[in-house]
This record gives structure tokens, sequence and C-alpha cells, in this order.
């Protein structure tokens, strides 16, 4: 059965003038009385979603929403509320839920809205025009597609247990009665497809994707070559040997592991004794091969952002510099703890979540071997190939350092990859994992997330198996 | 929220392009948080949001819309959207009649058939929250800093559906969690605990904040005299109520009939086979007592029950929602569950546990000569396609002829699930539940894990000890 799918009528409220969230925000901050800050923050947003499962469309989702969330400041005193919703009903509501939260909390001379800091934003333009256009019959067209291809790419694959599209568009809204005026939107697209590949023996699985600003230059031959790449060559994995070895990090996995090292550079975190690099700076925390900046104001990254969370610009962040530790990221009130300034680093997870301190845009200096995944591979020689890891959320303690996460891969001989293996553990701290950089690849990658791509070989783990 | 007579409309113009089935899910929910951190009181948030998810299912596929309007109008758009997977099928009109079905669950003892859960005041919250900072911060002076968190949630739900379903239901759910560091001459080290029922401020009644502040400070606590955890297979005994979790990750999530369905779980076609130790009978109940995966209907209407998953050893069913269900042409085992209505129903979990045995929990330790006992689980996650899955530790000690002896620092352990339920070799009295947060395909929901003291015979533990 094929399944047509026409356009739908109810497209939501995306598309409207880009100013009125803008203006809606100035309208609610002008209700701040006399005392007391407010920030608004107003967000929409649409999106499609197509799963294809053996020829046919699984599901087709399409959706808009919209919500606030506000922060009052009053007598140093913070209090927020959100709604899922723009109505003219819930404005006033959330504000004075908002301002009934902060004569709650403890006054603290540190918490304050963020004040304009004369840094210009830079232009990133984020936002595909045409994506709105793509009917959803080529949108399921791609999904199907997908699927079709992921089957049909290999004799091994015998599963294709899912093959998505999805794209979304966020418009955003920031105004403080503290100066604060900013406003941003973004668009993006992606494929995603997981396959089982089986041989008579166990199965194996592997997962593929491609992302971009919109519907265009999505890559159906990339996501399903990864996919299959990765769930193939596992085939015939066994338990690996246990002992100390060098681990190279697949691109994907090592974005993983900086996203984790980038939550104990929160200043916020540091401020609190809740990282194992406070009263570290300026001292030497890694290799030597170790130069790591987070830069949102780079178009390319996926995190890309003009403005952070709060409304200030974003802007380039030297975090540690040949190994010696630099800096931290901040947001206002971490940084006035700190008694610095913000960093433009304000993140938060839409209209319902408040602002903390985090990266958008981390990458890591490309060591000056200049290699690729199949260099790093011949530099080490010897060792375990990781594609993949498990647990990181149970087993990466991010203010101990402790690090132990479930892992496959394949094994490394003569620089070059060997057979497959499972159900191993990979531990160190990650204290020790900065000291013990080998290898940074040049071979940086945008992955979805706040961290790029680039292979990393440690040395000096413990592997866990038979 | 809704009245019948607009659901009815909503239905027949959802399945005006045809289609088997239409269903409307509304929910209305509240939500407020309070944090204390750093020994103040950081933020109140407070949260609403309420719309409706409308899918429409046509042969293999299911149209999805959501939308936060609840006027007919704002319905009738997202039924439009909804239907448009049905575009090709021709047409007619179905008119849909929905009656009333009664909200508890069998037994009386569903989240709608009990007393109305209370709200504390934010001024009790806030009591409690420095309550619990004074008993971890008076646990010992080496703890260094204590976050204490208090969130309510009260979620109503309707659902309607084109069978002439009209359920409805509210859920109270309340969470209290104590993090706390310490600090030492090896670094940092941190504690969590947490309770969370299905209900309100009655949480309280049964939970003492204080005991919780100390169990979370003591485990950071003990920590800081740790030692690497090993690395290696060794025997593992989890002490009762220590999380569940080994029985949602090693075989939960297999169990779950879309894995199933589309032959991604090990377990598939395994029904009346010997898949664990005769000393394993799991069961999933979504009615139990106020456990944080108990409600008296799911998301799709369907009233929750107990279900034997694992009976000594033989596996006896799967879990279903509706749509899995009906391809296998059996009813819904009430499992079909959702984050919000923004997000289409799929199977998942309750409270899921192993049935005590007859031993007793400390003759299982004295009988193990060298292992390691794990007091605290963290999270886990799992493959269902290869089996092979990590569970975290958050307190563990090195067993040492038959004695609990030195703590270990934090790591995941890995095994396949298969095989590590035919290992389970000894099953205590001492049965305890835990609360727990599962994510799957971007879904979170509350949910429960229980066990009593336990015994297996090998698992791999990823430790950096050599």
């Amino acid at each position: 059965m094929s399944t047509t799918i026409e356009e739908s009528g109810a497209r939501g409220v995306v598309g409207r003038d880009p100013d009125d969230l803008l203006v809606l925000a100035d309208r609610v901050a002008g209700w701040a009385r006399s005392g007391e800050e407010v920030e608004v923050y107003v967000a929409r947003g649409h999106e499609t979603e197509v799963r294809a499962y053996d020829g046919e469309v699984e599901s087709l989702t399409s959706a808009s929403s919209a919500g606030i969330g506000i922060r009052v400041v009053a007598d140093h005193r913070l209090g927020f509320a959100w709604a899922g919703s723009l109505d003219e009903s819930v404005l006033g509501e959330t504000l004075d839920e908002a301002r009934d939260n902060a004569s709650f909390a403890t006054p603290d001379e540190h918490v304050r809205l963020a004040v304009p800091d004369g840094v210009a934003a830079v232009t990133v333009d984020l936002w595909d025009e045409r994506l709105a256009a793509v009917p959803t019959t080529e949108k399921v067209a791609l999904a199907l597609a997908l699927e079709a291809q992921a089957r049909g790419a290999d004799p091994r694959i015998r599963q294709v247990n899912a093959a998505d599209y999805g794209d979304g568009s966020v418009e955003v809204a920031l105004i403080s009665t503290t100066g604060i005026r900013a406003s941003s939107r973004r668009t993006s697209g992606y494929l995603s497809v997981g396959v089982i590949a089986g041989d008579g023996g166990a199965s194996q699985t592997g997962g593929g994707f491609s992302v971009g600003r919109g519907f265009d230059g999505l890559d159906p031959d990339k996501a399903t070559d990864d996919a299959v790449t990765r769930a193939v060559r596992l085939l015939g994995a066994t338990k690996g040997p246990s002992g100390r070895s060098t681990v190279v990090f697949d691109r994907r996995v090592a974005s993983t592991l900086l996203s984790v090292v980038s939550s104990a550079l929160s200043g916020e975190a540091v401020a609190k004794g809740r990282s194992f690099f406070a009263d570290r700076l300026g001292e030497q925390v890694g290799d030597p091969v170790l130069t790591l900046v987070d830069d949102p104001t780079d178009p390319r990254a996926y995190g890309a952002a003009a403005y952070d969370a709060e409304g200030l610009a974003c802007r380039r962040n030297v975090l540690i510099d040949a190994g010696v530790l630099r800096g931290f990221l901040y947001d206002t009130v971490s940084g006035s703890r700190a008694g610095t300034a913000s960093t433009g680093s304000a993140v938060r997870g839409g209209f319902a979540g408040t602002p903390g301190p985090g990266c958008r845009a981390l990458t890591l200096a490309p060591g000056p071997e200049g290699h690729d995944e199949a260099g790093v591979l011949a530099a080490v020689g010897g060792g375990l190939f990781v594609q993949s890891v498990t647990g990181v959320h149970s087993g990466v303690n991010p203010v101990s350092g402790d690090f132990s996460v479930g892992a496959e891969g394949l094994m490394i001989r003569d620089g070059r990859l060997a057979e497959p293996v499972r159900e191993i553990t990979v531990a160190s701290t990650l204290q020790r994992i900065l000291q013990s950089l080998v290898a940074v690849g040049a071979d940086l990658e945008w992955l979805p997330g706040i961290a790029a791509g680039q292979t990393l070989a440690v040395g000096d783990m413990q592997v866990s198996g038979v | 929220m809704i009245d019948s007579p607009v659901l009815e409309r909503v239905l027949s113009e959802a399945l005006r392009y045809g289609g088997e089935f239409a269903e409307v899910f509304a929910e209305d929910r509240s939500t407020s948080s309070a944090l204390l951190d750093d020994g103040r009181v950081e933020e109140l948030s407070s949260g609403r949001e309420r719309g409706a998810g409308i899918r429409v299912v046509a042969g293999e596929t299911t149209g999805f819309a959501h939308t936060a309007d609840l006027t007919e109008d704002g319905l009738l758009r997202a039924a439009e959207a909804a239907s448009a997977v049905a575009r090709s099928g021709g047409g007619g009109t179905r008119t849909v009649a929905v009656g009333p079905r009664g909200a508890t669950a069998p037994g009386g003892q569903g989240t709608g058939g009990r007393r109305a859960p209370s709200s504390g005041s934010k001024a009790d919250t806030l009591a409690l929250l420095q309550r619990a900072d004074e008993a971890a911060r008076g646990s010992g002076d080496a703890i260094s800093q204590v976050q204490a968190g208090c969130g309510a949630s009260r979620r109503q739900v309707l659902i309607a559906n084109s069978d002439g379903l009209l359920a409805h239901d509210e859920q109270a759910r309340t969470r209290f969690s104590v993090s706390c560091v310490a600090v030492g001459d090896t670094g940092l080290q941190t504690g969590f605990e947490t309770a969370a029922r299905t209900l309100g401020f009655e949480l309280f009644d049964e939970v003492s904040v204080e005991e919780l502040a100390r169990l979370a400070a003591n485990r950071a606590l003990s920590k800081l005299s740790a030692r690497p955890a090993p690395s290696g297979e060794l025997p593992v005994v989890l002490a009762g109520g220590s999380g569940g979790i080994l029985f949602h990750e090693a075989c939960g999530h297999g169990l779950e009939a879309d894995h199933i369905l589309k032959d991604a779980s090990v377990y598939t076609g395994m029904v009346g086979q010997q898949v664990a130790s005769p000393l394993v009978t799991l069961v999933d109940d979504g009615t139990v007592g106020s456990e944080w995966g108990t409600f008296a209907i799911d998301d799709e209407g369907r009233p929750a029950q107990r279900n034997v998953l694992i009976d000594q050893g033989v596996l006896t069913d799967y879990l279903w929602d509706y749509l899995r269900a009906r391809k296998e042409g059996r009813v819904s085992s009430g499992n079909g569950r959702r984050q919000t209505y923004q997000h289409l129903p799929m199977v998942r979990m309750t409270n899921t546990f192993l049935l005590p045995g007859e031993e007793d929990a400390d003759e299982i330790v004295a009988q193990t000569p060298r292992g390691v006992y794990v007091a605290k689980l963290g999270g886990g996650q799992v493959n269902t396609t290869t089996g092979d899955f990590v569970f975290g530790t958050t307190e563990a000690y090195l067993i040492e002829g038959g004695r609990i002896t030195e703590p270990l620092r934090d790591a995941n352990l890995i095994g396949n699930g298969p095989e590590i339920l035919k290992r389970v070799d000894a099953v205590a009295t001492d049965f305890a539940m835990t609360p727990g947060t599962c994510g799957k395909d971007g879904q979170s929901v509350p949910v429960g894990c229980g066990q009593a003291t336990l015994r297996v015979t090998g698992v791999t533990i990823g430790g950096t000890a050599e």
C-alpha cells in the first residue's frame, strides 16, 4: 500500500510577522512594577516528523507550539513561571505567579538579570526560508526513500527499525526591563536511520543521521552508509579482552565526551564546588595537545547562535589552551558570583526552563599531524576503537571525574581496524583522560549537540571484558 | 475539560477521510518546583500547560497532530491535520459516540480512586528543603555542598476514541531529592537520594526528608575513602531496593511489544521458553499503591493492570499498547503511555519488579567469598536488539570473605540480558521499590523498579583497578 499525504491546512502560527513576538514580549515586560525587573522569553515553533517502516509511513506528526517564560527579580530575589500558551489570558497570570515565586526566594546580591554589555552580536543565518514551502508529500517521500535505501544497502541488513525525517522551526523573542532586546529564529532538518544486521549469528545494530538547517542538503546516502557500516562491521563481535589500552574514540563518541567535560567548565558548577576544575585556573589540566574552545559565532556549528539565552551576544571563549585551564563559562548570575562578567554563555531548555551557563559549540584544536580517523589509527598502532558508548548518564560523574562507560567497537591491530568487540567497559577519570590525550584528529565534523566530533585517542584506559 | 458532543464532532472530523481509529487525548498539567542550593532558596518555578493530541490510524499509518487550543475550532483544525494520513482512503463519514467509563482501576487502588491529593504551600515546601539541607550538612564536616529540590505535578487527562471510550483521570505526583558533594583528600564525591510517589503532599506523611538527606550525605562521605572499582567479571550482590534497574534494562525494555513486533529484541519469539533462572518471576504492575509508575488509566484510557512477564524463569508475555495489541488481535495490557499531549503513546513499563524469594539477605552476602555489593544503583541503558545493557553504581562495596568491606568508586556494570537473567542464583525476602525516570525515543515517564537482595553469579564490572 502506498500512502499519499496532502498538505494539511493547519499550518499553525508560523509564518506571521516575526516581530509580533517582540511586540508581545515588550507588552508583558511593560507590566513590571516599580522596584522589580522583568525578563520575558517568548517562543513558538512548528515541527513535522515522518517515520517510515517496512515501505509505509508508520507515523506522521505535524504540530505547532508556543509558550512564555517569565523571570522576575525583586529585592535580589528571583522567581520564574512559564505557560505553554501565548493566550492573552495566561500572560498576566504567568507574570503574577513569577512575582509570587520571587517573594519566597532567599535574597542574594548576585541575583540579577542581564544588562547589555556592549558586545555586538554577530549575524548568523540559521533560517532556511524554503523549508516552509516544502510539501509534506516530499518529506514523506524522503523518509520512505531512506527506509528503502537502508533496507537494500547490504544483504546482511535484516531490519530497518526506524527511518525518520524531521524538521522544525523556532522563533524566539527576549525582552527585559534591564534593556535586553533580542530575537532569533532557526530552522532545522534531520534524517535518522537505525538498522539491524544479522548473518545467522547474533544481531548487531547501527545508527546514522544527516542534519541540516532545512530540507535541502539532507543526505540519505551519508545516513545510510553510516548506519550500515556500523552494524555490519560489528557482526561476529565477541566480548573483548580486559587490560590497559589506548582507546580511539570515534567522532560521535568524542563529541559526547566533550559534552560531559563541558559541564565541569560551567562557572556555576565551579562556584558551587561541583567541578573537579574548581581552583585550577591557570594550571596544566591536560596534555599540551589539548586546546578547547566554545565558539557559537561559527555559523557552521550546529549550536551556532547570535544571542545567548539571556539576550547577550554569543562570543568565542577559550576554555583550555595547550593544556592550561584558561576560563569557565558564565551567565550573568554565576559571573557575578565569581566576580567577573557573563561570557554570553547562558543556555536554556526552551520557555519552560531558566537560564544557566553552558556550551553551544565546542571544538578541539586539531593535532599538528592533521590526522583523519585512519591517520589516528595508524599513529596509535594498537588498542581499541570505540564506535559507540552506553551509560554515559550513569557512569560518568562530572563532579568527581569518575568515568566508566559501556562500549562496542573494533580492536586496532597494525594501525588498522581488526575484529569487532562488544559488552565491554572503558574506564578512567576525566582528569586522567585529559592528561592522557595521545592524538586529536583534524577530521572535524559538526554534529547535532553542543560539541563537534573529532577522532580522539586516549592512552592508559582500563578496558573490562573477559 | 471538553464536552462530549465536541469530542464526538472532533472524532468524526478526524475520520472524515477514512481511517479505522481516532483518539483525542487532552491534558491539563500544572507543575511547581522549588530548589534550595548552596544554602539559598534559589528558584521557585511554576508552569501550566494544556492541550490535546489527536491521532488517526489508517492502515499501518498513524497521523498525529497536537494543539494548545482546546476550543472546538482548535481541536477541529488538529483533527484535520491528523487526518491527512487517511486522505488517500477515499472518504465517507462516520458518526462517533463516546460514553463515560470509570477511571478507577480494578481494586480501587488507582490514582483516581483515592482522596484528592493535597498541595503543600510554597512556605511548607521551603521548610522541607531547609530541613533537608540542615540534615545533610549535619551528617559530616566534609559535606561541602547540598542541593535539595521538590517538584510536584498535577495532570488531568481526558481520553476519547472512536471505539466509544471516554475516560478521565487526575494524577498527582510529588518528588523530593537531595544531592550532596563531599570533599576530601581524594577530591570530590557525590551522593544522591530521591523519594517520589504518585501522591500529593501526602508524600511527606510517608517520607522523612531528614532521612533522605542523611542517606545522600553518607553516600558521598563513604566514597571519600573509596578505592577504584575492580575491572572484570565478579559475583554481584544487589541490595534490596538498590534499584530494580537491573531488570528494567536486562529484560523490561526487551519485552515491550513495539520492539518485539519489529524483531528488534532478543526476546522475540521466546514466549513459553525458559529465559531466566527459576528464581526470577518478573511483574509489571501499574496498580501498586502509590508507587511512582502507578496510575488508574494509561494514556490511552486503559485501566492499569498487573502483568506477569516472566514466571519462574519462563517468559509468559510482553507489554502492549493499543496499536501493537491491535496488530496482534489482542487487547492492550495497559502500558500505552506518553510524556505529554504533544507525544504519541508507545509501549512503556509502569512499576517493574522481581517478586521476593525466600533467602536471608545477610546470608547471601555471607555465602559470597568475593564480589561486589551494590547498595545503590544509578541509571542504566540497554540495546534491546543485542540485549547488551549497562547500569551504574552510586554506592558499592567489595565483598571479601563473605563480608562487606571497602567502599568503591562509581562504575558501570555491563552484561547481556538473557545471560544475566540465567545467572540469578539467590533472591532474598527484603523487597523494596525505588522510583526512576525512564527515557525512550525522546519521551520520559515515571516508573518504579523493585527487587529484594539478590545475587548474580557473574557480571562485568567496569572499574579502573587492574
